[in-house]
């Protein structure tokens, strides 16, 4: 125990940047993915097939692959990064992106027909019918889903610590390769800024479940 | 279905539609030009060097790290399944003193990054790579295929488990011959996609030192030089999208063929939104 505790702002350092990027790239990913869904139920031929490849192709890579393309393979063909975290930002936002793009879509199709039919009978546009009604309709049932996606963005930002950002994993890492005797206390340590961050969302994403779930 | 959120386009909406696809399609195109014409002046696209893919023993080494990827992958989800399912059965047992500890078990392995639990048995039980990143990912995606399958189960209608113990089957028997079938049957697309993040897991064996694809990657770029690291990497990429590619696509498959057969082989309950796999 004594490990974690002496090096205690070590690890907030590392929870601290662990929470920086989950929220950067929670953000850039909740816009591109809330566009990217809009994009793919739009009437514009480009943009539906723009979308459905995007989304189609960054679910299915590896998050390590675009890690490794944001901070190895860039970086060798020209894109210098000031600093890592921008690297870690840009793969850990497209990548998530992806799956919020799915999960709005989901939402959309779950709102019952006669709410579009009814907005568009009574004159709205694609972009009425979508951002009045139906978004906010979809929102709802799409929470539970989001927070479960941002609880695996949380996860996934541990990644980056192997990309030459020092966040909780990194220094985990660091501090176990530093104290070989005690590997399993500092891991755990680690673990538990985690869970201090996964947990709490967690029971929120259930309480908000079942909330919606009475709403509707 | 997405249609019904704007009308059938008439003439000028069809026009306007058809404008706005050209112009996204040539920004798309401008877009990737563009990042073509970077490409080429970091001088990506001379023959020389994409001729390593003309070796054999480029191909062997690529060769060497897939199989790796997928032997772990393969031998993750065989032992994770049944472990997932073994999971699922105690965790909504009777008994609180079984259900209680092994939901705070469960509810810590899924809170966990993947990468940290790899770590965590290569450093802290001295295992091989491969052993830890098989152990992880069995960790992890036993405890996602215990949350799946219960919620399969919990989607059942409540009958079902009430007329398997009323004709006299105990409670462990009503949960295997009655629940279970159908609750995978109902969760097989789930169970499916979880495979497909399974398989995109092991990539985080490249992290721990495990020579899977991607760590081929590095090594080759390495031992070749730096000016390879490009083409070699855009091949792994490739490999590994399209292998994740063809397992989703099987899992959509399941998931249209299990929709059309289901009314005869699943009792019926209100849609239940299937689990979302999540990144």
């Amino acid at each position: 125990m004594d490990v974690i505790f002496e090096n205690l702002p070590l690890y907030w350092e590392g929870f601290l940047r662990t929470l920086f990027l989950s929220v950067v790239s929670g953000i850039f990913a909740l816009i591109l993915g809330t566009l990217l869904a809009a994009a793919r139920v739009s009437p514009v031929a480009a943009l539906r097939g723009f979308s459905t490849v995007y989304v189609e192709v960054l679910r299915n890579t590896p998050l390590t692959i675009a890690f490794f393309f944001a901070a190895v393979v860039l970086p060798r063909i020209g894109v210098k990064f000031e600093q890592f975290e921008i690297a870690a930002i840009i793969a850990l936002s497209t990548y998530t992106a992806a799956f919020i793009a799915e999960a709005v879509r989901s939402g959309v199709n779950s709102v019952p027909v006669g709410q579009a039919e009814a907005a568009r009978s009574i004159g709205m546009k694609f972009g009425q019918v979508l951002s009045l009604i139906i978004l906010p309709q979809a929102l709802r049932t799409v929470i539970p889903p989001l927070i479960n996606i941002l609880i695996a963005l949380v996860k996934n930002s541990s990644v980056a610590g192997a990309f030459f950002v020092l966040e909780l994993f990194g220094y985990g890492r660091q501090l176990a390769n530093a104290n070989g005797d005690a590997v399993i206390t500092v891991l755990l340590g680690t673990a538990f800024f985690y869970l201090l961050l996964t947990v709490p969302l967690g029971i929120l994403a259930n309480t908000v479940e079942r909330k919606v779930a009475i709403a509707r | 279905m997405s249609s019904v959120l704007y009308d059938v386009p008439g003439p000028k909406a069809r026009r306007v539609s058809l404008i706005a696809s050209i112009i996204g399609g040539l920004l798309i195109i401008g877009l990737l030009a563009w990042v073509v014409l970077i490409l080429a002046q970091q001088g990506i696209f001379e023959a020389r060097r994409w001729q390593i893919f003309t070796r054999a023993d480029v191909w062997r080494l690529l060769g060497n790290g897939l199989g790796s990827t997928l032997s772990a992958a393969a031998l993750a989800a065989v032992i994770a399944f049944p472990l997932g399912l073994m999971l699922c059965l105690l965790r909504i047992s009777d008994a609180a003193f079984i259900r209680v500890p092994i939901r705070v078990i469960l509810e810590f392995l899924r809170g966990m990054p993947v990468v940290l639990m790899m770590l965590f048995i290569l450093l802290g039980f001295g295992t091989s790579a491969f052993i830890a990143v098989v152990a992880g990912l069995v960790l992890y995606n036993a405890a996602v295929f215990a949350e799946i399958i219960r919620a399969g189960i919990q989607s059942l209608p409540k009958g079902q488990r009430e007329a398997g113990l009323a004709i006299g089957l105990t409670s462990y028997k009503s949960r295997m011959l009655i629940e279970l079938p159908q609750a995978i049957r109902r969760m097989m697309p789930s169970l499916v996609a979880q495979m497909v993040v399974l398989l995109k897991d092991t990539s985080l064996g490249y992290i721990v030192a495990y020579g899977e694809l991607l760590r081929a990657v590095q090594v080759m770029a390495d031992f070749l030089g730096t000016q390879y690291l490009f083409p070699i990497f855009f091949v792994a990429a490739a490999i590994y999208i399209a292998i994740n590619i063809s397992v989703s696509r099987l899992a959509v498959w399941i998931e249209r063929r299990g929709s059309k057969k289901a009314a005869g082989g699943v009792a019926k309950a209100e849609p239940e939104k299937a689990n979302a796999p999540v990144p």
